[in-house]
């Protein structure tokens, strides 16, 4: 029997589902109260700080000056067009984007602290805010940093051999102007951290809402001045990351820092507002594209000028290099680009800073590259299943023009599966029937790939100062046959702990609830990189897996001396170790108990301890979906039909978990597509601080999934499972904007900016209808 | 996100809750379902000094009445109240189909009608259904009960006829019985936002002409608007595709639309065109 491939109900579940998890806020008990007192104006130079006069036992307030010998949060990236800021856990001398802390108010209550923060007066000499790559990169434009004279942080280039004499032979060369704006990733919990000091050790243990414990350690410690083994963070349940949650934030200095000043217990809990103001933004990118396509609809050349407005600060520890050096080495996706011209820079501006979001640039990329094959089928006169299928890669390995290397993938494939579930003729039957009675219907296709589980090489050719991507897991078995397995990574709300248990269960031959995973305690798990970039069934399963083989050997050497047989003849199944063809068992509890209380017998070490690692080079899966819509088009509202996702991510180690993964992506990509966009005034105000402003979808904008599966076996991956976190977000808005784009075709409407509101929608309508006197008359 | 400091009370009794606000003035404000006001608190962009909690004030709540005589709607009633039609008729009807377009399930079973009249915000369905159907608002002080038409109640966005010292405590509903079609148009982001914008009508149509119309929109402008013009225009007229179109010609020259992050001006004008239409189509439906 196996435990891989079950759909087994997620071992995590019961307590969440019945409110026993415990979040950050529930250790906030007997905790003084923080908040931040946070910069009003996006950018000026700090002339004076006033603090509020506090009568005894009232609390207290600090400011940067308070905050002797703590550094500034400044990542690396060994690249020379890279331009290293450096942020401070206070504003010290100037501010340079609305929210950033000021100052930070303790008191009594959460309430108290606030009341505090709010009469901090923060004396601003303001300048003009710069708010967009385009005012970032004018002539003559103000330093935000006087470490980037020309705004920008990090900047790709290169242009391959052929390049132009490829574009010289083109019969059609698509030129895209496409655009995503802003957005948050929008966890459900927010940020928050209590950090607590240990008076009969000095040390400090910070309970926070993080995705990369062992890394914030590591940060912390360095900016704070401390050392690591005095510092123990842990994180607790979790309630959503989405990549938001990765990076070292200021507040976190500031608490550890107040927990080590007071030395007591302080609690920071985030609210909203700060959520959307000050924790970190992503997708705010300008992506100009030409594709040179042959007669036949090869695409022979790609040609990118692409833009990420990467805010005022660089994430630690991926830095600002994330989205903008994603968005040019993996443009082509799934497609075949024989030649590539790209340019693509990290822009800083007065706004939020950038950190990775589920997806990170690959939403925006795959609508690019969705978008041109859709644009140059029309050009070309080709249909648009097939244009793709002309251009999709099919041969594994496969070398991109950027050393992007694909291991074995099935896009062609998956499309053509996704194509023939929906029934494309009969779509079109139905669009054509719907027109007549003056409604929109449209169908949109995205391909794309989504590298996943990748290890330290590929983030060293990054040049990323930190090289994260290796995993380390620690697993024993205790005298009573249970299992532990000790992790690095740091699942929150992905079933990680139930689809490891499941891999240790097929591996040991004990049932999966006797499996305990510990994650997300730096004092209780191996040095590990968290949970991000989707990585984590690949590495920590893979160096799982390494763990539990060895923990399997071990056993059974103590089953054949106990049964006195051969090694070779034991296995272990359902909670036995058996000799096959003889009526030889032995419990397996019995074998731990022998283990550690009759080691004597064995000759071996006692106990059974093993560790695996694993460091891969990357996995790539893909998937197609298929997004149908319907357009009203007197209001530009959408409404998504039907959604077919065609997936391919290897072995699924649980389904329901993968299915689980791909659902909440695409819920996430129609925020993208159609709902979700962060707006800031001309003077830097953030206009959507609460979520009646921010609209992520709800159930009622979701439809139902049909989800399919493809099963690629990719030698990269010692499990068999490829990563699966991210690709319902990077696949959906492609979808969902070639389907409102299909659907508006009689209106000549282009669709380049997500998201796709009703208004913009609309009025693109409405200016087509004016333009368009072919339109309908009816617009 | 914690309000700043308050004090708290909670009268049993109209009587004690009237002195009460009385007593207090500008500094109070009146809890009721608390589904606004709690979060502008929390935002700390209100800032009461005292709440008077009306929950627990008796005979506040409750909807009597029926669709041809009129409908009298207690103010402390919860939106949920209308989830199924309290009566039978066109009247009871149309509250039922508008009350699914207030936020969401959770929210209607605490905000209550009363609240949201109160704190007229421009989007409010139960702005747009008193101010179009020309409700009466009975107002306590403890100086007695004086009843305000709703047109004269609101005054712009979060701002009404309402002093201090007063509670609303009731609304009638004039009658809408057998004869009348109801429509109700609203467009939102997504399910459940505050209307980009509605509109709201009821027509009586014999022999295929319209004989008695009331129309209204919300979400465009500062309050709910009753569109006394076009209600004339309306009447005499086919009730065809062409009469609905050149009402809601008149309506969007007539209404200074607002504007805000989801809708600019001019989308708001021509969504308002849309609504007017469609809602009119469904009552002579």
């Amino acid at each position: 029997m196996t435990w891989i491939g079950r759909s087994l109900p997620r071992l995590e579940d019961p307590s969440l589902l019945k409110g026993h998890g415990t979040y950050v806020a529930d250790h906030a008990d007997g905790a003084l109260h923080v908040a931040f007192a946070r910069s009003p104006l996006a950018a000026g130079e700090i002339l004076g700080i006033e603090l509020p006069e506090i009568a005894p036992g009232g609390g207290q307030v600090f400011t940067a000056a308070d905050l002797h010998g703590v550094g500034v949060i400044r990542p690396v990236l060994n690249r020379p067009d890279y331009r290293a800021v450096g942020q401070p856990a206070l504003a010290a001398g100037r501010v340079v984007f609305p929210g950033q802390a000021v100052a930070v108010a303790v008191a009594r209550t959460a309430a108290e602290a606030e009341d505090l923060a709010e009469q901090v007066f923060i004396d601003i000499e303001p300048q003009d805010p710069i708010l967009t790559f385009d005012a970032a990169l004018a002539e003559g434009a103000r330093a935000v940093h006087p470490e980037a004279p020309e705004n920008v942080l990090v900047e790709g280039n290169l242009k391959t051999k052929g390049f132009d004499e490829a574009v010289a032979q083109a019969a059609v060369v698509i030129e895209l102007d496409l655009r995503s704006r802003r957005q948050s990733a929008v966890p459900m919990e927010t940020r928050g951290g209590v950090a607590s000091y240990d008076r009969a050790t000095g040390r400090v243990t910070l309970v926070a809402s993080v995705q990369m414990p062992h890394m914030l350690r590591t940060g912390l410690a360095d900016v704070v001045g401390m050392a690591e083994s005095d510092l123990r963070v842990i994180a607790p349940d979790v309630g959503g990351g989405f990549g938001q949650k990765m990076s070292l934030f200021p507040e976190y200095v500031v608490l550890v820092w107040l927990a080590r000043k007071l030395r007591t217990k302080v609690a920071w809990i985030e609210d909203r507002r700060e959520n959307f103001l000050a924790s970190a933004h992503s997708r705010d990118q300008a992506f100009f594209v030409r594709g040179a396509f042959s007669a036949e609809g090869r695409l022979l050349a790609l040609d990118a000028n692409l833009k990420s407005n990467v805010g005022a600060f660089s994430c630690y520890p991926v830095t600002c290099g994330v989205e903008p050096l994603m968005a040019f080495g993996e443009l082509p996706g799934p497609y075949v680009v024989p030649e590539y011209r790209g340019r693509s820079r990290g822009v800083t501006t007065n706004t939020c800073m950038m950190a990775p979001y589920r997806g990170v640039a690959r939403p925006m990329l795959t609508f690019t590259m969705e978008r041109l094959m859709e644009k140059a089928a029309k050009a070309l006169g080709l249909d648009a299943v097939e244009i793709r299928r002309r251009n999709l890669i099919t041969s594994f390995p496969h070398r991109s023009p950027t050393g992007v290397v694909y291991d074995e993938g099935s896009y062609l494939q998956a499309m053509e599966a996704a194509v023939a579930h929906v029934d494309v003729p009969a779509f079109r039957a139905r669009q054509a029937r719907a027109r007549t009675e003056g409604r929109y219907l449209g169908l949109g296709v995205s391909v794309f790939s989504e590298r996943t589980g990748y290890g330290t090489p590929v983030y060293a050719q990054r040049g990323m100062g930190i090289v994260p991507g290796y995993e380390s897991v620690d697993l024993a078995m205790d005298p009573s046959g249970n299992v532990e397995v000790r992790i690095g990574s740091s699942p929150h709300g992905q079933g990680l702990k139930t689809a490891l248990a499941q891999l240790v269960a097929d591996e040991i031959g004990v049932v999966p609830d006797r499996v305990r995973v510990i994650a997300g305690d730096t004092d209780a798990t191996p040095y590990g990189w968290g949970t991000f970039a989707s990585r984590s069934m690949v590495i920590a399963g893979g160096a799982t897996k390494f763990a539990a083989e060895a923990a399997a050997d071990k056993l059974k050497a103590i089953a054949a001396k106990m049964m006195e047989v051969e090694v070779g003849a034991v296995v272990l199944d359902e909670g036995y170790a058996r000799v096959p063809g003889t009526n030889k068992a032995t419990p397996i509890p019995d074998l731990a108990r022998a283990a550690h209380h009759q080691s004597q017998r064995f000759g071996l070490e006692a106990g059974i301890r093993t560790s695996g690692f694993y460091d891969p080079g990357g996995t790539f899966s893909n998937a197609c979906h298929i997004c149908e819509v319907e357009v009203d088009i007197e209001t530009g509202g959408v409404k998504i039909l039907r959604f077919v996702v065609v997936e391919d991510a290897g072995v699924l180690i649980n389904p329901m978990i993968v299915d689980g993964q791909i659902a909440g992506g695409v819920a996430q990509g129609i925020g993208n597509a159609l709902y979700e966009e962060l707006i800031y005034d001309e003077d830097g105000n953030l206009l959507t601080t609460s979520l009646a402003d921010y609209l992520p979808p709800t159930a009622l904008e979701v439809p139902d999934l049909e989800i399919l599966h493809m099963e690629t076996i990719s030698p990269e991956s010692v499990t068999k499972a490829k990563g699966v976190g991210e690709g319902g977000t990077i696949g959906a808005p492609a979808a969902v904007l070639n389907a409102v784009a299909d659907a508006l075709a009689p209106f000549g409407v282009e669709i380049d900016e997500m998201p796709a509101t009703p208004q913009k929608i609309r009025l693109a309508i409405r200016n087509m209808a004016i333009r368009n006197t072919r339109a309908p008359a009816d617009v | 996100m914690k309000p700043a400091a308050f004090a708290y009370l909670a009268p049993t009794t109209l009587a004690e809750a009237l002195e009460m606000i009385d007593r207090i003035g500008d500094d109070g404000k009146i809890l009721a379902g608390g589904q606004s006001l709690v979060p502008a608190m929390n935002f700390r962009l209100a800032r009461p000094g005292t709440l008077v909690d009306i929950n627990g004030v008796a005979g506040l709540s409750g909807i009597s009445g029926d669709s041809a005589r009129g409908i009298s709607i207690g103010a402390l009633t919860r939106h949920a109240a209308f989830h199924t039609p309290p009566f039978s008729g066109p009247l009871a009807d149309l509250l039922a189909k508008v009350v699914r377009n207030i936020a969401h399930y959770p929210i209607r079973q605490r905000g209550t009608f009363g609240g949201s009249l109160s704190h007229a915000d421009p989007a409010s369905e139960w702005c747009l259904v008193t101010a179009t159907l020309g409700a009466t608002l009975h107002i306590a002080s403890l100086t007695g009960t004086r009843e305000v038409a709703a047109a004269d109640f609101f005054r712009g966005t979060f701002t009404t006829a309402l002093q201090p010292s007063e509670i609303l405590v009731r609304i009638d509903l004039p009658p809408l019985g057998a004869g009348w079609g109801t429509g109700f148009y609203e467009f939102s982001r997504r399910k459940g936002d505050f209307a980009l914008a509605m509109a709201l009508t009821a027509l009586r149509i014999e022999g295929g002409t319209i004989r008695e119309a009331r129309l209204g929109v919300g979400g465009v402008a500062d309050r709910a608007l009753r569109l006394a013009k076009t209600e004339a225009f309306l009447v005499g007229q086919p009730a065809h595709a062409e009469t609905f179109a050149a009402a809601a010609a008149m309506a969007q020259d007539s209404i200074d639309v607002s504007e805000d992050i989801h809708a600019g001006a001019d989308y708001r004008r021509d969504l308002l065109g849309t609504v007017i239409r469609r809602a009119l189509a469904e009552a002579a439906a």
